[in-house]
C-alpha cells in the first residue's frame, strides 16, 4: 500500500517468522515487530542451516568441493558448479574445449529456467494459488528428467569438472531439449500469463508493492532480478562476460516500475531469454572432446582469485585464495540472495504483514545459499 | 402441516445425516475437483475412486491427540469446533429442499439464517481468541472485519428479494417463483426485475465467498502469511470440526442462494419440479465454489475491505433503490 502509515511505536508485540513457517521456504527466520499488522521493524535472523561450506573448502582437494557448490543453492546448482570450475580453471590455467563450454552454458541455462519456474510456483503458492504451482512443477519435471539424463542427479548436481564436463549430451537430449522449448513456448501465454500474470487479483497484489529503489541495491549490493526490476542494467552474462557467452544473441530485460511485478516480469523475461539462448547454442554445437586436459592433482600457484557468474539470484562471487597447496587456502563466497535479503528489513518497515510476504516471495530466497 | 414426533425424529436424523455426507465427501469433492483443475488424479487408493478417503481421513483425525496447548482458555478453546459446526447444521432445519421436504417452514427463516451465521463468526473469533496465538488471533480479528464487512452488502441484496417476493420465510420465497427460470428471482420477468436481480444475484455471490471465508477471501485462513490462521493450535478433531463446518457453511450458503435467486426446488423448463432439482442447483454452485478457489491467488485483507466498502456496499444500495422504483412503477 502506498498510503502512508503513522506506525506507534510504544504499542508493538514481536512476531517469529519462522524458522518453521510455510512463507519462508527454509529456515529463515525473521523477527517482526509488529503494529497491528503493520510492521514497524524487521529483522532477518540467518545461521540456522550455516554448514561452514567456506570452510569446509580448505578440508578437501579443489574436485572435493564441487559437490558442495550444489548444495548451497539447489535451485541453480549448476551456476554454483560453474562458478567453482571457473574459479579453479583460472587458477590453475586450465583449458576447457569449446563443446564442453557450450554445454555448460546449455545445462546451466536449462537449469535457470527450473530454478524460475520453481520461484514461480512458491511465489503463487506464498499469494495462495496453488494451482500454479502443479503446473509450474509439470514443465520443471521435464528439464529434472532431461538434466539426470547427462549429470546423473535431479537436483544437486555435480557435472562441471575442471577442464570440462563429466558426459557428453546425446541427441536425445538434444531433441528433448528442442521439444521442451517447443513445449514451455506453447504452455506460456495460456497457463502462465493468462491464468496468472494477467489476473487481476495477482497484479492488484504485487503492483506497487515492495518498492526497492536502485539507490537501496547499489546500497545493499543486490543483483540479480531484484536489481534489473530497479532498472539497473547489470548482468554477469553481459558486462563482465564469461565462458561463451558473448557468441549468443539475448537481451537482458529490465524494468524500471522497482515493484513486486517488475521483478516478476524479469524473472519471466529471463525465461525466455534463455530459451533463446540454449536454442543457439544447441544450433552451433560443435564437436569435439568434453574434457580438456587437466592435471589429476592441481595446486595453482599461490595467488587470489575471483570468478563471478550470473546465477538465477544474482551475480556469484568465488574469491580463491591459493597457497600453492593441493587444497584450497580459503575461499569466499559471494552469494546474491544474502545481499537481495538484507535489503528486506529497510522495504518491509511500514508494509502490511500479506505485503511483506508477497515482496519477500518476490526476493526468490535461497535460504541454504545465504548461510552456506 | 403437522407437527408428531416421528416427523421430527425423522428430519433429525435425516437433516444430521445430510450434513455429514456433506461435510466429509465435499472433502472428497474438494480434493477430487482440485485434483482435476491441476492435471492430477487425487485421492485414489481407498476404495473406488477414493471414495473411501474421507472415512480413513476422519479415522485418521479421531486416533489424533486432542492437544490443549499450555496458557490457552481451556473451555473456549474446546468449545469454539463445536461451536462452529452447530450452527451450520441448524441452519439446514429451515432450509425448504422441495415442496414438502423441509424440516421447518418458520415466517423468519431468513433472519434465523443470518442470525445463525453469525455465530459460525463468533466461532472463529472466539478460537482464535483462545488459541493464544499472535497468529490465530491476527485471523480471528481479520475474520470479524471480514464478516462485518460483507454481511451488510448481502442483507441489502436479500432486502431486494424480500422486497420481491413480500415475505421472510424461504419457502414462501421458493414458492414465489415456481413456474420455469422466467420466475426466478434472478431473470424475473415481471416488474422488469431481471434488470437489477443479476446484479442482486453477483452481490450476493461474492459476498457468501467471503462469510464462508473461502479464497480468494480466505484472510482468515491464509496459509503463506498466518500459518493456519485461528486453526494453528487445533489438532484432531478439534481441527476436523471447523473443516467440517466450512463444508458445511458451504453447502448453506448454495442453499440460500438456490432458494432466494434461482428458484429453489422449480424446474427451469417447469418439467417434474422436486428435490433433484434443487441439490442439482445447489452442487454447481458448490462446484463453483470450489473451481474459483482453485483458480484465483488469494486477495489482501485492505483490497477485500475496499470492496465491501467501496463498491458492494454503494452497488447494493443503488440495487435496492432501483428495486423498490421498479415495484413502485410497474
Amino acid at each position: 500500500m502506498t498510503v502512508p502509515v503513522h506506525l506507534r511505536h510504544d504499542e508493538t508485540f514481536v512476531l517469529n517468522l519462522g524458522p518453521q513457517h510455510p512463507a519462508t521456504h527454509g529456515v529463515l527466520r525473521v523477527k517482526l515487530t509488529m503494529d497491528g499488522e503493520y510492521i514497524v521493524k524487521a529483522e532477518p535472523v540467518l545461521g540456522y542451516i550455516h554448514r561452514m561450506h567456506e570452510k569446509l573448502a580448505e578440508g578437501g582437494t579443489f574436485a572435493q568441493f564441487m559437490p558442495n557448490t550444489a548444495r548451497m543453492d539447489y535451485l541453480h546448482a549448476l551456476a554454483f558448479n560453474h562458478g567453482w570450475a571457473l574459479v579453479v580453471e583460472k587458477a590453475a590455467g586450465i583449458e576447457v574445449p569449446e563443446r564442453a563450454e557450450y554445454i555448460r552454458v546449455i545445462t546451466v541455462e536449462l537449469n535457470r529456467i527450473a530454478s524460475h519456474l520453481l520461484w514461480w510456483a512458491a511465489f503463487l503458492l506464498d499469494l495462495g494459488g496453488f494451482t500454479p504451482l502443479l503446473y509450474a512443477f509439470d514443465d520443471r519435471e521435464k528439464i529434472v528428467d532431461l538434466l539426470e539424463r547427462v549429470t546423473g542427479s535431479r537436483l544437486t548436481y555435480c557435472y562441471l569438472r575442471f577442464g570440462g564436463v563429466y558426459n557428453d549430451i546425446d541427441d536425445e537430449f538434444i531433441a528433448g531439449t528442442r521439444d521442451f522449448i517447443k513445449r514451455l513456448r506453447g504452455r506460456m501465454p495460456r497457463l502462465y500469463h493468462d491464468l496468472v500474470t494477467h489476473n487481476i487479483i495477482l497484479i492488484k497484489r504485487i503492483k506497487d508493492i515492495g518498492f526497492v529503489s536502485a539507490e537501496q541495491c547499489r546500497r545493499y549490493g543486490a543483483t540479480g532480478p531484484v536489481a534489473r526490476g530497479s532498472g539497473i542494467d547489470y548482468d554477469i552474462r553481459k558486462n563482465e562476460p564469461y565462458s561463451v557467452y558473448p557468441e549468443f544473441d539475448f537481451d537482458v530485460p529490465v524494468f524500471d516500475e522497482c515493484d513486486s511485478m517488475a521483478r516478476y516480469m524479469v524473472r519471466m523475461h529471463e525465461i525466455e531469454q534463455s530459451m533463446r539462448i540454449i536454442e543457439q547454442a544447441l544450433d552451433k554445437l560443435p564437436a569435439g572432446p568434453v574434457m580438456g586436459k587437466a592435471p589429476k592433482v592441481l595446486k595453482p600457484e599461490a595467488g587470489y582469485y575471483y570468478s563471478a557468474v550470473e546465477t538465477a539470484r544474482g551475480s556469484l562471487g568465488h574469491r580463491l585464495v591459493c597457497n600453492g597447496d593441493k587444497n584450497p587456502y580459503k575461499l569466499k563466497l559471494r552469494s546474491p540472495t544474502f545481499s537481495n535479503l538484507s535489503l528486506f528489513g529497510e522495504v518491509a518497515e511500514g508494509m502490511l504483514l500479506a505485503d511483506a510476504l508477497a515482496f519477500m516471495g518476490s526476493l526468490d530466497l535461497v535460504i541454504p545459499e545465504i548461510d552456506r | 402441516m403437522e407437527t408428531s414426533m416421528w416427523r421430527a425424529l425423522l428430519y433429525l436424523v435425516g437433516l444430521l445425516a445430510f450434513a455429514g455426507v456433506n461435510a466429509a465427501w465435499l472433502g472428497w469433492c474438494e480434493r477430487k475437483g482440485a485434483a482435476r483443475i491441476q492435471r492430477r488424479i487425487g485421492p485414489c487408493e481407498a476404495g473406488f475412486a477414493g471414495l473411501l478417503q474421507p472415512l480413513a481421513d476422519g479415522l485418521k483425525l479421531m486416533s489424533k491427540q486432542l492437544l490443549v496447548p499450555q496458557g490457552v482458555d481451556g473451555i473456549i478453546f474446546r468449545v469454539a469446533p463445536v461451536l462452529a459446526m452447530i450452527p451450520a447444521i441448524t441452519s439446514l432445519a429451515v432450509i425448504p429442499f422441495s415442496e414438502n421436504i423441509g424440516a421447518r417452514a418458520m415466517e423468519l427463516s431468513l433472519l434465523l439464517l443470518f442470525a445463525l451465521a453469525s455465530i459460525g463468526m463468533i466461532a472463529i473469533l472466539l478460537g482464535g481468541w483462545a488459541s493464544g496465538n499472535k497468529y490465530a488471533i491476527i485471523s480471528a480479528a481479520r475474520s470479524v472485519s471480514q464478516n462485518l464487512a460483507y454481511e451488510i452488502p448481502m442483507l441489502l441484496t436479500v432486502i431486494t428479494v424480500v422486497m420481491i417476493s413480500g415475505s421472510m420465510n424461504l419457502r414462501e420465497i421458493a414458492l414465489d417463483q415456481q413456474g420455469g427460470f422466467w420466475h426466478w428471482n434472478i431473470f424475473r420477468l415481471e416488474h422488469g426485475h431481471f434488470l437489477t436481480m443479476w446484479i442482486s444475484f453477483i452481490i450476493f455471490f461474492i459476498c457468501s465467498v467471503a462469510e464462508t471465508n473461502r479464497a480468494p477471501f480466505d484472510m482468515a485462513e491464509a496459509e503463506s502469511e498466518l500459518v493456519a490462521g485461528f486453526m494453528t493450535e487445533y489438532s484432531s478433531m478439534g481441527f476436523g470440526l471447523f473443516m467440517m463446518g466450512e463444508y458445511l457453511n458451504i453447502v448453506v450458503g448454495a442453499c440460500l442462494t438456490a432458494t432466494l435467486f434461482l428458484g429453489g426446488w422449480d424446474c427451469p423448463f417447469g418439467l417434474t419440479p422436486g428435490i433433484w432439482w434443487f441439490l442439482l442447483k445447489i452442487y454447481v454452485l458448490i462446484f463453483t465454489f470450489i473451481w474459483i478457489r482453485w483458480t484465483y491467488p488469494r486477495t489482501q485483507i485492505y483490497r477485500l475491505l475496499n470492496l465491501s466498502w467501496k463498491i458492494l456496499i454503494p452497488f447494493s444500495m443503488a440495487n435496492l433503490l432501483v428495486t423498490a422504483a421498479l415495484i413502485k412503477v410497474f
